[in-house]
């Protein structure tokens, strides 16, 4: 991170304070790093058992964004991060998900620098290889992008698609939006309809999982609760043409959207 | 990970909520036993993480001693949905006038867990719920504080729980909260709740279904865990411990990344291919996963052709061109077409040292799948 240009002022690790690593200084809590450096974000590299935690530290210390690397977080854990994230005005980025990257300034997270380019294509997905995937096939037609950012894959996350477009339609270096989702709930389908009702910005779409066999991944659970079909590969595309959200077979298909609109 | 139902009543009974009497059997002799204690009529219900058992001919009510041994017998050693019948509960048959459905689960939409009750218990919930959700009564629940008493009552009244028994139903829904709180449970059904001639609430059925992300904290019910596979190259895989799914068509995918490897699939697909595999190799790549990735793949006799697509973040491209390398050491050729294509992090260096004499090699992912799905088709013409 701090290679590809990220400010890194302190690291927090219990135990570890009044130590320094990559010329950092390190503090035994977020709150004292937050506070005598001056920061407005972190990055959670934290074990599961311990994540939540690490989390509600992090809102704590109210920071503007928090950015949650960790897969394999206890649901019930994230059930409870989540409730007390809507009383603060903290954003959490993830869990299970890559990070965030500005193409050229910064990146918070795991994603691989060098496949990205500065642009005007802001990008958002679940998925962390398949977000790199998507990328690739961008920065190879020179389509560069504005932010890129994986929102993660877990039932429960901090930022959701709506949230990620939201921010993108209000951002003026975005010109184009990738959404990328992928079977499961119906984030998809919000997202479809909050795309269709407030964004002037065009978006293309991709949604992994179209020859998923039902009933491997699609929690009975869910099926209940919502009772109307949906999460389906289908479902969701579906809902995005609806929205006027045009859906590539391939990540290449994506690409050639994208460069229609530009 | 799924609880067995005999393990979700034990569960359930040790926190107090009534279940009909009964004992584990894993022999005809076991059942007549038990049936003998418990009398007629009896349930004699399969033991295996399947849904459906019931119409599958996995539960029978035994009114006799000679009915009793007779489905015994069918049941027990029977392939139920792919799964041998090991065990089976002998359970006391209720003699129910209403059935209804009581259920905790997660709803990740709202980031919260909900209560549901039913007076359409006995039956297919989620036909319920897709036909006319209204005769599910919902209640969301603050993960933070927990259940407040008066929630459980509100849901039960609001289902339209007669009013005699609504109580107890909803002290059952209170007890299953903190079931599902306590053990980590992503979800916790009883279909049906018996409401009996006496006007006594019994839990008929349970299934419960534990966060396998949780376990590290739940060792007791770490240890009930039973692998559920639906054939050998399931199983095969999850000793690995790799996500795998077996499908039916002939192209092998290896892969980094459920939502990459999932678009893997989807692009076999579109090229006219079928593919044959999910199998999502997890971060880094070292010798032996690789290995391991390969006999899975290489094992399903479908697979005509594999395509291996790794796009590494923290994976480094040539980390995983030395494992691939490492894998393929001291053979001759491949039992079958192995195409690879590295992006990412180091891609342009693994590209460069992978062992091209077995391996084709393709830049893209397009590419690669064209290229596997080729092959796969010169096979099997």
């Amino acid at each position: 991170m701090i290679e590809y240009g990220t400010n890194v002022v302190a690291g927090a690790v219990p135990g570890k304070g009044d130590q320094e690593t990559a010329g950092v200084p390190v503090y035994d809590t977020v709150s004292g790093a937050a506070a005598a450096e001056d920061a407005d974000a972190s990055v959670l590299f934290v074990p599961p058992a311990f994540a939540a935690d690490a989390i509600f530290e992090a809102l704590d210390a109210d920071l503007e964004l928090a950015v949650a690397i960790t897969e394999g977080i206890p649901t019930q854990d994230m059930a409870k991060v989540n409730k007390r994230l809507g009383e603060t005005d903290t954003r959490l980025l993830g869990p299970n998900c890559p990070g965030i990257i500005t193409p050229g300034e910064a990146k918070l997270g795991i994603l691989p620098g060098n496949i990205f380019a500065d642009g005007n294509v802001g990008l958002v997905s679940r998925s962390g290889t398949l977000t790199y995937q998507v990328v690739d096939n961008l920065t190879e037609r020179g389509l560069g992008q504005s932010t890129a950012i994986g929102i993660g894959g877990d039932p429960i996350i901090g930022t959701s698609f709506v949230d990620a477009l939201e921010a993108f339609e209000a951002d003026t270096e975005t010109d184009a939006v990738v959404m990328c989702g992928e079977i499961g709930g119906e984030d998809e389908e919000q997202a479809a309809r909050f795309i269709g009702e407030h964004m002037d910005t065009p978006v293309a779409g991709f949604i992994a999982g179209r020859t998923a066999p039902p009933g491997k991944r699609m929690g009975h659970a869910g099926a209940i609760v919502s009772g109307s079909g949906t999460g389906t590969a289908q479902s969701k595309i579906d809902a995005l043409n609806d929205a006027g959200v045009p859906v590539g077979d391939t990540p290449e298909e994506v690409a050639d959207h994208v460069e229609r609109f530009l | 990970m799924k609880l067995h139902e005999h393990q979700a009543k034990t569960l359930f009974a040790d926190a107090g909520i009534p279940v009909p009497e009964s004992r584990l059997a894993t022999t005809v002799d076991e059942v007549l036993d038990a049936v003998d204690e418990i009398g007629y009529p009896a349930a004699i219900k399969a033991q295996v993480h399947v849904g459906g058992r019931g119409k599958a001919g996995g539960i029978e009510i035994a009114t006799d001693r000679e009915s009793a041994e007779r489905y015994a017998e069918s049941i027990l050693g029977m392939d139920l949905k792919g799964y041998a019948v090991e065990t089976v509960l002998v359970e006391a048959g209720v003699d129910f006038a209403d059935e209804l459905y009581v259920g905790v689960t997660m709803d990740r939409g709202a980031g919260e867990p909900v209560l549901m009750v039913s007076t359409e218990g006995g039956v297919d919930i989620e036909s319920v719920a897709a036909e006319t959700p209204d005769a599910i009564a919902r209640e969301h629940v603050d993960p933070a504080f927990g259940l407040h008493p008066y929630q459980a009552r509100k849901v039960v009244y609001e289902a339209g729980v007669d009013a005699d028994v609504a109580l107890d139903v909803a002290s059952i829904l209170s007890t299953l909260y903190d079931l599902y709180e306590e053990n980590d449970a992503s979800e916790i059904e009883v279909n049906p709740v018996m409401i009996t001639r006496d006007r006594r609430v019994v839990a008929a059925d349970a299934v419960m279904n534990i966060d396998a992300d949780a376990l590290f904290r739940q060792p007791e019910l770490a240890e009930l865990g039973e692998a559920s596979y639906e054939n050998d190259l399931e199983r095969k895989a999850g000793e690995y411990g790799f996500d795998y799914v077996r499908l039916s068509g002939n192209v092998g995918i290896i892969g980094n990344g459920a939502g990459l490897v999932m678009t893997t699939l989807d692009l076999v697909d579109h090229y006219g291919g079928e593919p044959a595999n999910f199998l999502d190799i997890g971060g880094g790549a070292k010798a032996e996963r690789v290995t391991q990735a390969l006999d899975v793949v290489f094992s399903d006799p479908n697979v005509d052709s594999v395509v291996f697509n790794i796009f590494g973040g923290i994976t480094r491209g040539d980390e995983v061109a030395t494992g691939i390398n490492e894998a393929l050491d001291g053979l001759e050729e491949l039992p079958k077409p192995v195409v690879v294509r590295l992006a990412g992090t180091n891609a342009a260096e693994g590209m460069e040292i992978l062992n091209t004499d077995l391996l084709a090699v393709e830049r893209t992912l397009e590419a690669a799948v064209q290229r596997a799905v080729r092959d796969a088709a010169e096979v099997t013409q």
